[in-house]
């Protein structure tokens, strides 16, 4: 098997990073190995974040090239646009309809690409557009878009079910542990 | 058993396997979450340093009473370290010590981009280079041997990939610890006045000696031949991307990249045809493999500058570009690091912008108020800096810059590295003014405690330095606390502080969002009512991530309803999701428009 990727792509203070450490967990308890890298240290300061996973029989860079991610997950609508030069042309992509205004359109300087999705759309065969913060608050927590967003990621790979929930009872105290398994499950739905 | 780790973690984990269990540091992205994942270990000893100099000596003082001592810093924190680092490379240790340089290819979250593999060369001193978190966590362990035998200071170098790239990881028993810490009196090797010192010297040129021939059997310089048409001379991340585009090249792998084994590039040279050095930043390993007279392919076509990766590697080393389908052409609007909603700092540097004084800023969260809208940063070179500058400054300017000079630095910045500049601005009778924005934490690497927090690293209660006290023992006489939430008070004790001759400190006290020790019940989200908002963007000028621009109906020229005679172009709107109703915006609506969401 040839190493495969992904890229989780967002805002600071979306969740990204603990949604790539619970997708990797799952990936790592199938057996495969697995990398990821991100940058962080800003993470929380509302900057650009990328996560990328890579797995498959032995990986070497924790980092995907160009056209070489089988699927981007999208945080954020407008984010999506950063990043396609790093998806296969016949790779997937998953967008969150959530719009966070970066400065500059928050001041009025630049405007905000309205025509995201269906731009995308027109590129790409496999496009799953999820509004998950509607999905995360009928889960009963609206921080919950990660694991909404990670549940409609689950269904495009072929990891068994009772690993994702594993890897999700691992990273959430039991408080938390509920809304979230229901967040998962509704986006696995989508 | 495996565990998914991060280079930091690993590299902790592996201390902890050999038995190590003292650990300094301060913090500083990359490099952060290696003390932090140290200090969760079973029967360890681990602090925050007030700085990186402090640190390293404290690492010093352990390993020369025989402890096995890690020292942890970011590449600029060698900066601050390196008057120790460069003495005790003469003394070398009784115990071992090993000091961790996480370096910021690409400037991540960093000043400047510097290769820190230099200050092993410049200090003679060995340094070993992971490429994973596996390697990571043994090449700390080889650290701390190479360390013991060769009785030296040993580096171990990161890069901002290795330390935050997660992999498997293969956990080992930790071995058990035997307690060799003892006094150890030895003034001729530890005394460095010149008569020891010129003794010292001729030891560590002996030392490096054995240490290149040490290095030519070193397990992990290793020699992979495969198709022997190309030859790639590599170390750390830069060996993965390379793996993952050229999989039958052949490498000559380096875990040692200094001092580096002569003999093995030579065989490694005479075996290939086309001899590639691979390295980030700066040509140290291509240099000295020149200067063996060995002809060698790097800066030529690999970039001097920013961390590689993949698809750059790939470039040089085929000379073209692949076919590939670029799609993200059109220009999206940038999305930097901003300061959070209800940040303690934005209010100050909304009442600086207004005084229209030179802000010397400093390093921290609050540095990213140089961006628009509040532009409220003028300079920021390194971690103290901005005290003696604005003092510099003052003292140039003379009359001309009274009330117009400025410091801006954070707690735990102040503490770092800002009290001897301070010290320095009380005798030599500035007429600056210092502001030390007290967020209550180290904010910008993720919220660690410091000598004013009152908690140490191991989350134990300690002493909190009063800082309105220390700054008075420095011999500043006036000094000013205020609340950065009150944009009135603030404004005025600034414009009062400005206008007083001599020296003086605001310290503007409140703690920092994130934080969770003091964290009181949110307030509740505020909104803009559309009807009394009368466009006039004063809220904007907060750059605060939930206030934004909406143009409305009246820019097309149907002026509806809204403050009557003045053409509405648009209204603010509050996202209320992200809004935590510090109430800076509110203060600033003349006109009323921004209330809680009901
Ligand atoms: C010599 C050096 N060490 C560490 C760092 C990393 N670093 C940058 S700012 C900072 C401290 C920030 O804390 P503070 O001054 O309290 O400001 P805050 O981020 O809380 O606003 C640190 C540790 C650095 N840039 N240089």
């Amino acid at each position: 098997m040839d190493t495969r990727g992904i890229l989780i792509a967002g805002v600071g203070g979306q969740g990204i990073i603990l949604a790539s450490d619970i997708l990797c967990r799952a990936i790592m308890t199938a057996g495969l190995d697995v990398k990821k890298s991100e940058v962080h240290g800003m993470a929380q300061r509302g900057g650009c974040v990328t996560s990328h996973v890579r797995y498959g029989k032995k990986v070497y860079s924790p980092i995907a090239r160009k056209n070489d991610v089988d699927v981007l997950v999208s945080f954020e609508k407008m984010e999506t646009l950063r990043y396609l030069d790093f998806i296969k042309p016949e790779g997937t992509i998953i967008i969150n309809t959530e719009e966070l205004y970066p400065p500059a359109v928050n001041l009025g300087d630049a405007a905000y690409p309205e025509d995201a999705i269906e731009s995308v759309r027109q590129m790409f065969g496999t496009v799953k557009v999820v509004d998950a913060p509607t999905l995360a608050a009928q889960a009963g927590n609206f921080r919950a878009v990660n694991t909404v967003l990670l549940g409609a990621l689950s269904s495009c790979l072929s990891l068994p079910l009772a690993i994702w929930e594993a890897a999700l009872r691992k990273a959430f105290s039991p408080k938390l542990l509920e809304a979230n398994l229901k967040a998962f499950h509704l986006g696995r739905a989508v | 058993m495996k565990e998914l780790l991060s280079g930091n973690e690993a590299i902790a984990r592996g201390a902890y396997e050999c038995g190590a269990r003292f650990a300094a540091g301060y913090p500083g992205t990359p490099s952060t979450e290696i003390m932090e994942a140290f200090a969760t270990y079973a029967g360890v000893y681990a602090e925050w340093a007030p700085n990186e100099k402090v640190a390293l000596e404290v690492g010093i003082g352990a390993a020369l009473a025989g402890a096995k001592a890690m020292v942890v810093m970011k590449h600029v924190g060698v900066n601050v370290a390196a008057d120790p680092l460069f003495t005790v490379s003469y003394t070398g240790i009784s115990g071992a010590l090993v000091v961790i340089s996480a370096d910021d290819p690409s400037l991540h979250s960093s000043q400047n981009e510097q290769d820190n593999r230099n200050y092993a060369k410049f200090a003679k001193i060995p340094m070993l280079e992971p490429s994973d978190s596996q390697e990571a966590k043994e090449f700390i362990k080889l650290a701390f041997a190479i360390s013991k035998r060769f009785d030296t200071p040993v580096f171990l170098r990161s890069t901002t990939r290795v330390s935050h790239s997660k992999s498997v990881v293969t956990l080992e028993t930790p071995q058990p610890v035997e307690d060799r810490t003892a006094l150890c009196f030895d003034a001729e090797k530890y005394v460095m006045v010149p008569s020891n010192a010129r003794k010292r010297r001729v030891e560590v040129e002996k030392r490096m000696r054995r240490l290149e021939e040490f290095a030519e059997g070193f397990p992990e310089n290793r020699m992979e031949i495969n198709d022997p048409e190309i030859g790639i001379i590599t170390s750390g991340m830069p060996y993965n991307y390379a793996k993952d585009v050229f999989r039958n090249y052949s490498y000559l792998k380096l875990g040692m990249v200094h001092p580096l084994p002569v003999g093995l590039i030579r065989k490694f040279a005479s075996r290939v045809k086309k001899l590639y050095v691979l390295e980030e930043l700066d040509p140290f390993i291509e240099e000295q493999v020149r200067a063996l007279g060995i002809e060698a392919t790097g800066k030529a076509v690999f970039p001097y500058t920013n961390e590689f990766n993949p698809d750059i590697v790939h470039r040089a080393i085929t000379g073209c570009r692949e076919d590939l389908r670029t799609l993200s052409a059109r220009p999206l609007p940038p999305r930097p690091p901003n300061l959070c909603p209800g940040c303690p700092h934005r209010g100050i540097f909304y009442v600086l912008g207004r005084l229209k004084a030179f802000v010397s800023g400093d390093i921290g969260c609050y540095t990213l108020a140089y961006m628009k809208p509040l532009e409220g940063i003028h300079s920021c070179i390194c971690m103290g800096a901005s005290v003696g500058m604005a003092h510099g400054m003052s003292k140039a300017l003379g009359k001309k810059g009274k009330g117009k000079v400025v410091g801006v630095i954070g707690d735990s910045t102040f503490l770092h590295s800002g009290i001897t500049p301070l010290l320095n601005m009380a005798y030599n009778r500035s007429d600056a003014v210092i502001v030390i924005c007290d967020n209550l934490t180290t904010a910008m690497t993720g919220l660690q405690e410091h000598p004013a927090t009152g908690f140490t690293l191991q989350g134990e209660k300690a002493m909190g330095v009063d800082l309105p006290e220390l700054v008075r023992a420095l011999g500043i006489e006036s000094v000013r606390l205020v609340d950065p939430h009150d944009l009135k008070t603030t404004g005025a004790v600034l414009k009062e502080e400005l206008a007083k001759p001599g020296p003086s400190v605001v310290i503007a006290r409140r703690a920092c969002v994130l934080f969770k020790r003091e964290k009181s019940a949110p307030e509740k989200p505020l909104r803009v009512d559309p009807e009394k908002c009368t466009g006039c963007r004063v809220c904007l000028r907060l750059g605060c991530p939930p206030i934004s621009w909406k143009t409305t109906v009246a820019a097309a020229g149907e002026d509806r309803g809204g403050k009557k005679g003045k053409k509405r172009q648009g209204i603010a709107v509050i996202d209320r999701n992200r809004c935590n109703g510090c109430g800076l915006c509110r203060q600033l609506c003349k006109f009323g428009a921004i209330t809680e969401v009901k």
